[in-house]
């Protein structure tokens, strides 16, 4: 009898929490209808109140492990009344989540990937958001003597002649693409033990290159965030080709009817405002002492690349 | 190693300043990996007795693959329930991914097989001729389930027991079904990997603590009621 007491008391149990589940869960189902959490409440006294407001942003991982979306997302959600689904992997994929229609808004740093999906008109709406820089860092012994070299390119020459250990991203990610870039206009292909393909997120691959004493290819913010836990030093910095340039696009409504092409908009249009564009600017300045981000808003790819 | 003691001095900071995110975080993931390890009971259970008393022409294939799917890997449901759930999938209307209730789907699956497993072996470890004697003295087939499923009750609560620490500590899925948003799918296991992505090894330090408190936790309130009283 005691057993059945006790089997009784452990299905009440697990009701119980199948109870919770179902009961909060019930109003995300339709999408039409808001999500009745915590963060949504302040954004219901808002005076619009958005008939879709649920946005899948797809964005690389960078965006999210520098810390700047958890600033901008919640302001955004704030004062527009829309939530923010934010799915944070590598560009590769983000561009992939916005050719199928499973994103309605993509911030993502490819530039020669994304022209593709607004050509083929999965996308819409590509305007320029911000930029950082890549940068490349290694052990502070540099055993490639590859450190004040001015150019990527010579850069990677030297990496590959020392065969010193160089760890990719491996991801398909934006960093990844822009790696391969730069190993193509050196006119190498990189193979061997000491090219070691890590397949892991930004902050990841920092450790890995940090505790095999290697180089990596890195953008500037996470590179930052990082910097306290890693021995790496800046090696190379500032070349052109280096630039790191963040666009946002709209997922075109016109192709996957489920988009939710307002919020999208919105979102979009959140960045490229006054305020979206002053929190840009000033993250990171207290923590860092620097800006991650540079705000780019109404500017266009050849201003920042001088046309090249 | 000094990591690991700024992790505990951050995990008590965090517990005892009440961290509302925490809480929040910890409490969806004891409801998401509670609710999967429920439903996977009420599935798993009846499957499990059934394959144990039945006979029928495909059960040596049954049974493998429901062993085999014991060791189902998270990101093989992961991937299976995306596919699904996404817009352009046949559920996608539904709306769910990126839903707690995409993880609840993704871990019922992947603790049923576990829940299904142990219970028909647990059921098939009792006296063959067990099942002839309560129905010899009468027992309608209900009654004989029930009666069997009290006495292989010690492995029935172990295949819950497992099948609960399995999606509790699973990452895989959850992740790729629930994409870690802030305040509505981040669990504990997701949040630790955006932490180490971010740097911050001491938080993740401090959140693999919770973790293992709340697994204990909860399994300390199942072991009780698998030994019924009896000494520990």
């Amino acid at each position: 009898m005691k057993w059945i007491r006790s089997s009784v008391a452990l299905l009440a149990l697990l009701a119980l929490l199948a109870g919770c589940g179902t009961a909060s869960k019930t109003p995300e189902a339709p999408p039409a209808e808001p999500p009745i959490t915590e963060q949504q409440k302040p954004a219901e006294q808002t005076s619009h109140k958005p008939s879709n407001p649920d946005i899948i942003l797809a964005t690389t991982t960078s965006t999210q492990d520098s810390g700047l979306l958890d600033v901008l997302i919640p302001m955004f959600e704030k004062q527009s009344g829309y939530k923010v689904k934010t799915v944070a992997v590598g560009t590769g994929a983000a561009l992939a989540m916005g050719e199928k229609g499973e994103a309605d808004v993509l911030l993502v740093h490819a530039p020669s990937s994304e022209k593709p999906l607004v050509e083929k008109g999965f996308t819409i709406n590509r305007r320029l958001i911000m930029h950082n820089d890549f940068v490349i860092v290694g052990p502070a012994t540099d055993p490639a003597k590859v450190k004040g070299i001015k150019t990527a390119a010579e850069a990677l020459k030297k990496l590959n002649d020392a065969k010193a250990n160089f760890v990719s991203r491996g991801d398909d990610s934006g960093t990844h693409k822009k790696e391969l870039e730069l190993w193509k206009s050196a006119g190498i292909t990189p193979e061997g033990g000491w090219y070691i393909k890590a397949g892991t997120g930004m902050g990841q691959t920092l450790t890995v290159a940090s505790e095999k004493e290697g180089y990596t290819l890195t953008d500037r913010a996470t590179y930052l965030a990082q910097k306290n836990n890693i021995k790496l030093e800046i090696a190379v910095e500032g070349d052109g080709p280096l630039l790191n340039i963040y666009h946002v696009m709209e997922v075109n409504q016109a192709k996957f009817e489920k988009v939710n092409a307002d919020g999208a908009k919105a979102f979009a249009d959140f960045l490229l405002s006054k305020e979206g564009q002053e929190t840009i600017k000033n993250y990171g300045v207290d923590k860092y002492g620097q800006s991650l981000f540079f705000a780019d808003g109404g500017k266009v790819e050849t201003d920042l690349t001088g046309g090249k | 190693m000094e990591l690991i003691g700024q992790g505990i001095v951050k995990a008590l900071e965090m517990l005892v300043s009440g961290d509302g995110e925490l809480w929040r975080i910890a409490w969806l993931t004891l409801r998401v990996s509670g609710t999967a390890t429920f439903l996977s009971v009420i599935l798993g259970i009846p499957v499990g007795v059934l394959l144990a008393l039945t006979r029928f022409r495909i059960r040596g294939f049954t049974v493998s693959v429901v062993y085999a799917g014991m060791g189902l890997p998270p990101v093989v449901v992961g991937l299976v329930v995306s596919i699904l759930l996404w817009r352009s999938g046949p559920l996608g209307d539904l709306g769910l991914i990126y839903t707690p209730t995409a993880m609840i789907i993704a871990q019922t699956l992947i603790a049923t097989p576990i829940v299904t497993g142990l219970t028909m072996s647990g059921i098939q470890q009792l006296h063959p001729k067990l099942h002839l004697q309560i129905l010899a003295l009468g027992a309608s087939r209900w009654q004989l389930f029930g009666l069997l499923i009290r006495e292989a009750r010690l492995a029935i609560i172990a295949s819950v027991i497992a099948g609960f620490g399995r999606v509790i500590a699973e990452v895989g899925a959850s992740m790729m079904v629930g994409a870690n948003i802030v305040g509505e799918t981040r669990v504990l296991t997701t949040a630790m990997v955006l932490e180490v992505n971010k740097g911050h090894f001491d938080i993740a330090i401090a959140l693999s603590i919770v973790l293992m408190l709340l697994i204990w936790l909860v399994i300390t309130l199942l072991t009780r009621l698998q030994q019924g009283g009896r000494p520990l």
